[in-house]
């Protein structure tokens, strides 16, 4: 009997797989949340193994901050059409116009938070309800009491004190009018986990992840990228820097990493040295100790 | 024992408040060296902030805010690392008020509870409680954590008196495997490192305990089963007689060319492939998710299951279960439900309470009451249309459901088939 067992990738995988369908199985209108990011390309690539041969039965939604790194749009319309998947934009910039948000102001002014308003409004419009996300429990400790299925309430807001047991592997995906779900297939993946499958599967993912030389300014104790979108304060200089990135997000906040390690081989082997949390680079989670549960009570991700 | 290298084992931390379990949880991801740089940082901060030197452990595992402020645990909270043996997933559950419902919560999955007990306390209720609930949801290891023994001198007579103590009880229940170990968490001994300060045991750190407990038995894999989630019809011309019928694997092996039976209809075929990612396997086995095809053209829908000719479940729309109420709402009488077992749903009346368990001292009560949070039940329930089943003993995943009520949509109760 001794060879029927799973590693822990494969059984990683399995579960990841069997969320997948259950969502398929119970909504009507789900869509994967789809960043950019190495944790939404995973959960893209499982979804496609999830269905083969049927084609990834979700339409990819995009929240875009328009802070983008240029690298992150191409591989995003590059993987839709690869995936012949539908994509469903919401733009902040649009929000802003439109009057629904106030762009922030400020040395450390982000959209970040603005992209929650984006978010729901674009889950409402396309009668959304179900929400895939990359979110895993290990990133951040508020995430550490989600969810694999997470109700929302019809405003879109979570509460972590009021959520359904989950139990074995049963999940209640049942909802009223106007309420959705955001559900997390990878939740009991860790960052080193999801390196070492990207690299086993061989998944393609943004450059941006190994290093390379780019401009940089050193901001919020860490190296955010140079673009049209950065005020220097007089202080600050932009430098060239060998630099990877561990999350990617809005370019404005996310920090990169002096690295050398330029393959994916050598990336793994430098996360399973790191000694920070990869989450320690966004200048969004270092505002407060309860910065990520703030948000994610409003509706974030 | 062989043991299988580079598995996932999921363990649950059961105790009573200040027991030390936010420490043990603490010690083990320090020591097992899956603290990062920033997280230090953080609890060196919030120890000072409180006034105290270098880092209370406890506050490793310190979760959303509201507990904070309050300075407890509310919910079920879920804890990861790895060594080079395995990975690991602590369901971190709390000690307080609605432990019932959040333990079994946790224990639901587990391969391996960790139950905590303050040597200088020995054995309380509270430790009854965790291990009658250990038992109840079939948890197949149970690790004993005798905590603080630096408080008690490192006294192996006290290590042993608790032993007793445990056993006189626990030998009342269903508990498969039970193991000891004299650890202080603050201190470290025993949890990750050997210590000096007991040479008298002889016996495994905990981390050693959990790196090597044999648990590829710990899923069934003699009856096969497998609930169909969805079925999957490609658009495409390549693929126009195709029909998939994805799922998961719940238990036992499968291989292509054995006799299936299609329940509940009772049509049976033949496995013609079994799918993973467009690849074609000979065999599968739990918990796998793959896609099957069979050899005929069956009207198969979710909620349907694959089992072998030979080795069926059981089919009825009489179950009789132990339930465990989860929500604030009490039982409502006459109320219909909705059963999720398996992909499978129907609609189930709880027909009758045959006793309630006292969790306090484990007596069975002949109380007719309706079930309110936390209660645990011996119960009758009767579906509009026939389950596939398997005793929970046999099987965790084809012997467990939920009922929800369909007022709230709210998931009202955890249901083990007896
Ligand atoms: N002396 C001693 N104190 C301990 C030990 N483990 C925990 N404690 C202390 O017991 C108290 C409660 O511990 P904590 O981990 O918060 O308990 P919890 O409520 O079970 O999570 C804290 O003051 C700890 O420092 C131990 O092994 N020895």
């Amino acid at each position: 009997m001794d060879k029927y067992y799973l590693s822990y990738l494969d059984e990683l995988e399995s579960e990841a797989i069997f969320v997948l369908r259950e969502v398929y199985a119970q909504f009507q209108n789900p869509v994967i949340l789809f960043s950019g990011g190495k944790d939404s390309i995973l959960v893209t690539h499982l979804a496609k193994k999830a269905f083969t041969p049927c084609s990834v039965p979700f339409p990819l939604m995009h929240i875009d901050t328009g802070h983008n790194f240029p690298e992150t749009i191409a591989f995003r319309d590059q993987l839709v059409s690869n995936l012949g998947a539908k994509l469903i934009v919401g733009s902040v910039q649009q929000s802003i116009d439109e009057g629904r948000v106030l762009e922030e102001k400020g040395a450390n002014a982000s959209r970040n938070a603005l992209q929650t308003t984006t978010l729901l409004d674009t889950i409402e419009r396309q009668k959304i309800d179900c929400a895939i996300g990359g979110g895993r429990r290990d990133e951040e400790k508020a995430r550490a009491k989600e969810r694999f299925f997470s109700h929302r309430d019809d405003f879109g807001q979570w509460d972590p004190k009021n959520q359904r047991p989950e139990l074995w592997n049963l999940f209640n995906g049942k909802y009223f009018d106007g309420e959705h779900f955001r559900v997390f297939p990878i939740s009991n993946w860790t960052e080193m986990d999801v390196w070492n499958y990207i690299k086993r599967e061989n998944i393609q993912i943004p450059s941006l992840y190994l290093a390379h030389e780019r401009e940089v300014v050193w901001k919020n104790e860490s190296w955010i990228p140079y673009s049209q979108f950065i005020k220097l304060k007089p202080n600050e200089e932009v430098v060239t820097k060998k630099i990877r990135f561990r999350t990617l997000g809005d370019i404005t906040i996310t920090g990169g990493i002096e690295s050398s390690a330029d393959t994916l081989e050598k990336v793994v082997q430098e996360v399973s040295m790191m000694r920070k949390t990869e989450r320690g680079n966004r200048a969004d989670d270092k505002r407060s100790e309860t910065a990520m549960e703030d948000r994610k009570k409003q509706g974030y991700f | 024992m062989q043991i299988d290298k580079n598995q996932l084992l999921r363990f649950t931390t059961a105790g009573s408040v200040d027991d030390g379990k936010s420490t043990l949880i603490g010690r083990l991801l320090y020591d097992s060296k899956s603290i990062f740089e920033d997280q230090l940082a953080a609890v060196e901060r919030s120890t000072q902030k409180q006034g105290r030197e270098g880092v209370d452990l406890a506050l490793f595992t310190d979760g959303l805010r509201d507990e904070r402020e309050q300075g407890i645990t509310i919910d079920v909270a879920y804890r990861y690392f790895t060594t080079p043996k395995r990975k690991f997933i602590i369901a971190d559950t709390p000690g307080h008020i609605q432990y019932t419902r959040n333990m079994v919560t946790g224990a639901s999955t587990a391969n391996a509870a960790i139950i905590l007990i303050d040597a200088r306390n020995g054995v309380v209720e509270q430790t009854k409680r965790h291990s009658f609930i250990a038992s109840l949801l079939q948890i197949p290891h149970v690790i004993v954590c005798v905590n603080k023994m630096d408080l008690v001198d490192y006294a192996e007579a006290r290590f042993n008196e608790i032993i007793n103590q445990y056993e006189e009880f626990a030998s009342k229940m269903m508990i498969k495997d039970v193991s000891f170990i004299p650890i202080s968490a603050l201190e470290g001994d025993n949890v990750v490192n050997k210590t000096q300060n007991m040479n008298w045991y002889g016996g495994a750190t905990l981390l050693h305990k959990l790196e090597n407990i044999y648990i590829s038995s710990d899923v069934n894999k003699v009856d096969f089963r497998f609930p169909v989630q969805t079925v999957l019809r490609p658009q495409s011309k390549e693929f126009v007689d195709y029909r998939g019928y994805a799922g998961r694997i719940e238990g036992g092996i499968v291989r292509v060319g054995d006799e299936v039976s299609i329940l509940p209809a009772g049509f049976t075929s033949k496995i013609k492939t079994i799918e993973k990612n467009g690849q074609q396997l000979a065999e599968a086995y739990a918990p796998m998710s793959v896609t099957i095809t069979l050899e005929d053209d069956i009207d198969i829908s979710r909620g349907n299951m694959l089992v072998k000719v030979n080795n069926q479940p059981e089919m009825e729309q009489d179950v009789t279960a132990m339930i465990c109420w989860l929500d604030n709402q009490p039982q409502r009488d006459r109320a219909k439900y909705v059963i999720k077992q398996t992909t499978n749903e129907q609609k189930a009346l709880i027909k009758e309470t045959e006793y309630k368990y006292d969790i306090n001292n484990l007596a069975r009560n002949k109380d007719m009451s309706p079930l309110q949070m936390n209660e645990i039940a011996k119960v009758k329930i009767r579906t509009n249309a026939p389950l596939m089943f398997d005793s929970y003993r046999s099987n965790r995943n084809t012997g467990s459901f939920i009922l929800i009520d369909e007022a709230t949509n709210a998931t009202v109760a955890a249901g083990m088939i007896v």
